[in-house]
C-alpha cells in the first residue's frame, strides 16, 4: 500500500455543532492534505472511530453565555474529553479553541478582543514548538501567514498558567510583529502537555490550496501555511 | 414562584474592554463623574414553589460549574429573590 492510500484510509472527525461555520472549510483542509473527512454532530456522542478530531470556528450558541460554554455540553464532548485525555489528536480552532478551554482541555480562556473591533485580518505568527500532533510538518522559529478572524481572540491566564506554558514549551504558535487583540505574551495557540491537543485562534483550514489562501510572493491568494496542520497529523498518525 | 439571582463579574485582574468601552461613552453624554466601568451579567433563575436552602445551594453549584467560568470571572452574589418578584 502506497503512502498516499495510508494516509486517505486515515479519518478525521469534524464537528458540527449548532451555530459552527467553518466546517466545510476543515473538511475540506483534511482531504486537501490527503485524509478523509468524517462529519461529527454535536447531539451524537459516538465518535465514529476516527482518528483525530477538528472542532472548527464558528459562533456555537451565538456565543451565548461565554464562547464555546454552551457546546462544551454537548453529548458529543463527554466522549471527546475521554478520547483526548487517552492522547486521540484534537485540534480547536477560533471557537474550537474556547470550547477546548471550556471543557478543560486547554488552560486559559479567551474574553473580547482589546480594541473590541472583529478582527478579519491576514496574520503572521511564528511556530514555538514543531512538536505537537499537528505542527510537526513544520520547523521551530518558521513565520507562516494564515488568517484570523475573531471577537473574542484575546487570550487570558494568570501568570502562573503562563509562565507554565512558557516552561514547558507549550507555546506552539505566537503572534509575530503586532499583537492583534491583546492576548497575554502574543499567544496565539497552545497545547497540552502531552502535545496531542491544540488549540488555536488563527485559521489554519482558510489557507490550505493555491488560488484560494493568502497573499503570496507567488500570487495574491497563493498562500498555503495552514495545510501542514492536518498534514502533520496524518504523518502522526501513520507513524504511530 | 421563586426566583434566584446570580450576579457574576469579571475578575478584578482581567480588563474589561467592554466595561473600557462603556467608560468612553459616558463623558460623550454628560456623564463625566464615572471614573471606571465594570460590565458583569445578572442571571435569573426561577423555580415552581419558594426558594429553599436546596434550591440556593444548586443555583451555587450552576453558578460555579456553568454560569461563570473561573479563570475570568467571580460569581460575587446568589441570592433569594422572590420578593422583588412580588414587587414587579
Amino acid at each position: 500500500m502506497s503512502d498516499t492510500q495510508h494516509l486517505g484510509g486515515t479519518r478525521i472527525g469534524v464537528i458540527t455543532f449548532p451555530g459552527t461555520l467553518d466546517d466545510r472549510d476543515a473538511a475540506r483542509a483534511v482531504r486537501l492534505a490527503g485524509g478523509t473527512a468524517v462529519p461529527l454532530w454535536h447531539a451524537d456522542a459516538d465518535l465514529h472511530g476516527v482518528d483525530a478530531v477538528v472542532l472548527p470556528g464558528g459562533f456555537s450558541y451565538g456565543d451565548y453565555l461565554r464562547a464555546g460554554a454552551i457546546s462544551r455540553f454537548a453529548p458529543v464532548m463527554e466522549s471527546l474529553v475521554d478520547a483526548a485525555n487517552g492522547g486521540l489528536p484534537v485540534l480547536g480552532i477560533c471557537n474550537g479553541f474556547q470550547i477546548l478551554t471550556e471543557a478543560h482541555l486547554l488552560p486559559g480562556s479567551m474574553i473580547k478582543n482589546d480594541g473590541l473591533a472583529f478582527l478579519c485580518t491576514e496574520q503572521t505568527l511564528t511556530v514555538e514548538n514543531a512538536t505537537t500532533a499537528w505542527t510537526r510538518d513544520y520547523t521551530q522559529g518558521e513565520q507562516i501567514t494564515i488568517p484570523l478572524k475573531n471577537q473574542d481572540g484575546q487570550f487570558v491566564a494568570d501568570e502562573h498558567t503562563l509562565d507554565e506554558l512558557e516552561g514547558e514549551g507549550r507555546v506552539v504558535v505566537r503572534y509575530a510583529g503586532v499583537n492583534p487583540n491583546g492576548s497575554r505574551r502574543g499567544i496565539a495557540g497552545i497545547t497540552n502537555a502531552a502535545g496531542n491537543v491544540v488549540g488555536l485562534m488563527p485559521h489554519p483550514e482558510h489557507a490550505v490550496e493555491s488560488g484560494f489562501g493568502t497573499a503570496a510572493e507567488r500570487g495574491p491568494r497563493a498562500g498555503t501555511d495552514g495545510l501542514r496542520f492536518f498534514t502533520s497529523v496524518l504523518g502522526s498518525l501513520v507513524r504511530a | 414562584m421563586g426566583r434566584v439571582v446570580v450576579d457574576v463579574m469579571p475578575k478584578p485582574e482581567i480588563l474589561d474592554p467592554q466595561g473600557k468601552a462603556v467608560a468612553g461613552a459616558l463623558p460623550r453624554l454628560g456623564f463625566t463623574q464615572f471614573t471606571s466601568v465594570r460590565q458583569g451579567k445578572r442571571f435569573e433563575l426561577e423555580v415552581d414553589g419558594p426558594v429553599t436552602p436546596e434550591v440556593l445551594a444548586a443555583a451555587r453549584e450552576a453558578a460555579d460549574r456553568v454560569l461563570s467560568n473561573p479563570i475570568i470571572e467571580d460569581v460575587v452574589n446568589v441570592f433569594d429573590a422572590s420578593d422583588e418578584v412580588a414587587a414587579v
